[in-house]
């Protein structure tokens, strides 16, 4: 970058107004484009295939059952229930790997003793152990936390230990030349150093957690969105409902997906 | 002067009055008394032979020598991040024995902290030695105009040009008022005109803060202009082989350059440079040259994981068996 007409601000403030609205416009067209052929190809197949709405409903009916369900008071609870296990299940998730890839990252022997558990337990499908999990505790939310936690872990650790790994051992010299300790490097250079990394696994993880959550629901509970999919199913025979739910979840994962890029671009955006 | 090397590239401009220089602490003396050195690993690399220095107080020493001969392993070894096998180091009669305050050590690159501003990463010494806040703001906005770069406090490293990242990175160095400053070939990836001006600047910091300055090159001319005294040194092991006295007032200017007496003390320095040229040591020296900031011997904890090969977990690492 040597050589750039280096001028404090010009970073940031280079596109105020129109130019970024224009650049927004950019984006939002053609995402709104592909939604609409979705809607458009979904309407055709439930128009050509002659399907009845209680196996494949159409995008309108599916539309009227979602609202209604958000009016009638149906999906609320449902949706803070699941979200209470993602956001939770996540950031307990995300602050134990986050620990646990430092460890790896330094410490050739924690690798050792760990790494068979560690792949062990992400090569077990979560599917599986989810019953035992909420045999052990219980139908309420514990037990959803720790699905979420178990599958949100292995992406964010690993990606820890990757990022730290990577980190250049000339910045660690450097620290060391001014005498920082061991806690100071970790906190001053190589979790900042590796956070694009660290947050790549995050954002992985974020979209797990939601997967997380709904098995935990599906193995057992109460409420939630995987229990409402299951009711509409089973016992209400209401496909449309069904449909809602399911639009409302990819609605939730989207939205987290995107704060976790936003956040991103936010903390190391501007490297 | 923000640009180096861009269009519009400013020339000296003069430093603003109002920068407020810390009272000079004089510089300490440095004595190397029969350093060695040996990393012993996969290869065992004899660096260090015996090497003495006597640096006075203040004074300016220009070290030079044949590539990888072991040059910046001593500068490591003064700055306390490498010890060493034998022999001792010690400032004003204190040895050093690991990574020391006096010391102020400005590598080859920058290594600045992509996240950090300007200011933030002139800081970041004072946040390890646990400074206030008050403190910290005051001392690096003095560095900063110390080096000229007080608009650039809050500009990030990937928006400045490598001369102006190397100056935050000597006004980092600078940032607990070492009495020592220690140059890596810190001007080695400029070119020849931005690298002439910043000799100039490291002369005027060096007026300005009283350290003693150890300076690396491999630039005859360069280390010529900065140094009272041109210390070469012989190839791997290294020892000091001359130790050449420059007798230029002060202060000096890039004119002076052009003066016979340099060009008879740059004769003289590649007199004894001259046997350490040879193509064969040259090959043999870059067959076992050092990585710099990785200690030979030590195991890499970084090399399964270069950039784009994620391998994590992985019981056959070959690194493993050693």
């Amino acid at each position: 970058m040597s050589g750039a007409q280096a001028v404090p601000g010009s970073t940031t403030a280079e596109a105020p107004g129109p130019p970024r609205r224009r650049r927004l416009l950019g984006v939002a067209w053609p995402v709104a484009a592909s939604l609409a052929a979705f809607v458009i190809a979904w309407q055709l197949v439930v128009l050509v295939s002659g399907l009845q709405s209680f196996i494949l409903p159409g995008p309108l009916t599916v539309a009227q059952r979602f609202v209604k369900a958000w009016t009638d008071g149906t999906m609320w609870p449902h949706v803070a229930q699941t979200l209470v296990e993602i956001l939770l299940g996540f950031a307990i998730g995300a602050t134990i790997a986050l620990a646990v890839g430092v460890l790896l990252a330094r410490s050739r022997l924690a690798e050792r003793l760990l790494s068979p558990y560690l792949v062990a337990a992400q090569a077990t499908p979560v599917l599986a152990l989810a019953p035992l999990i909420v045999l052990w505790f219980g139908n309420g939310l514990p037990s959803k936390l720790v699905i979420t936690t178990l599958i949100v872990f292995f992406p964010v650790a690993v990606a820890t230990m990757v990022g730290i790994r990577s980190v250049d051992p000339r910045l660690l010299e450097m620290a060391r030349s001014f005498r920082a300790t061991g806690w100071q490097t970790i906190a001053r250079v190589e979790v900042p150093a590796a956070l694009p990394a660290i947050l790549g696994g995050m954002r992985v993880g974020v979209t797990l957690a939601v997967i997380g959550a709904i098995v935990g629901e599906w193995a057992g509970g109460e409420k939630g969105l995987g229990v409402l999919i299951n009711i509409a199913r089973a016992s209400l025979f209401d496909t449309p409902l069904m449909f809602a739910a399911l639009a409302q979840l990819a609605l939730i994962g989207v939205t987290l997906y995107l704060v976790m890029v936003l956040i991103e671009r936010r903390l190391v955006g501007d490297r | 002067m923000c640009d180096d090397d861009g269009p519009g590239a400013r020339t000296e401009a003069p430093l603003p009055a109002s920068a407020r220089v810390p009272a000079p602490r004089p510089g300490a003396g440095i004595r190397i008394d029969g350093v060695s050195l040996t990393f012993r690993g996969a290869r065992t690399t004899h660096v260090l032979d015996a090497v003495d220095l006597d640096v006075a107080p203040n004074e300016v020493i220009g070290l030079i020598g044949p590539n990888g001969c072991g040059k910046s392993t001593l500068l490591r070894v003064l700055a306390g991040l490498v010890p060493a096998d034998g022999g001792r180091v010690a400032l004003d009669g204190d040895p050093v024995t690991g990574p020391d305050e006096r010391v102020g050590l400005v590598f080859q690159e920058p290594r600045l902290l992509a996240w950090r501003t300007a200011e933030e990463n002139v800081r970041f010494p004072m946040e390890l030695a646990g400074w206030s806040g008050e403190r910290q703001r005051a001392r690096a906005d003095d560095l900063l105009g110390l080096v000229g770069l007080r608009e650039f406090a809050r500009a990030k490293p990937s928006t400045l040009s490598g001369g102006t990242r190397q100056r935050v990175s000597i006004a980092r160095a600078l940032a607990l008022e070492p009495r020592v400053l220690l140059l890596d070939e810190p001007f080695s990836a400029l070119d020849a005109l931005t690298r002439e001006r910043f000799n100039l600047e490291l002369l005027r910091l060096w007026e300005r803060t009283g350290t003693t300055i150890l300076v690396v090159t491999h630039s005859i001319p360069e280390a010529i202009f900065l140094a009272d005294r041109v210390v070469v040194m012989s190839p791997r092991p290294a020892h000091v082989v001359a130790d050449i006295r420059v007798e230029l007032p002060r202060p000096r200017r890039l004119t002076d350059l052009d003066s016979a007496l340099v060009s008879s003390l740059a004769a003289d320095v590649r007199a004894h440079l001259v046997d350490t040229t040879d193509d064969r040591i040259a090959m043999a020296e870059a067959a076992t040259a050092v990585t710099a900031g990785v200690r030979p011997g030590t195991r890499a904890r970084h090399a399964d994981t270069e950039p784009g090969t994620p391998a994590w977990f992985d019981p056959f690492r070959p690194e493993d068996e050693a």
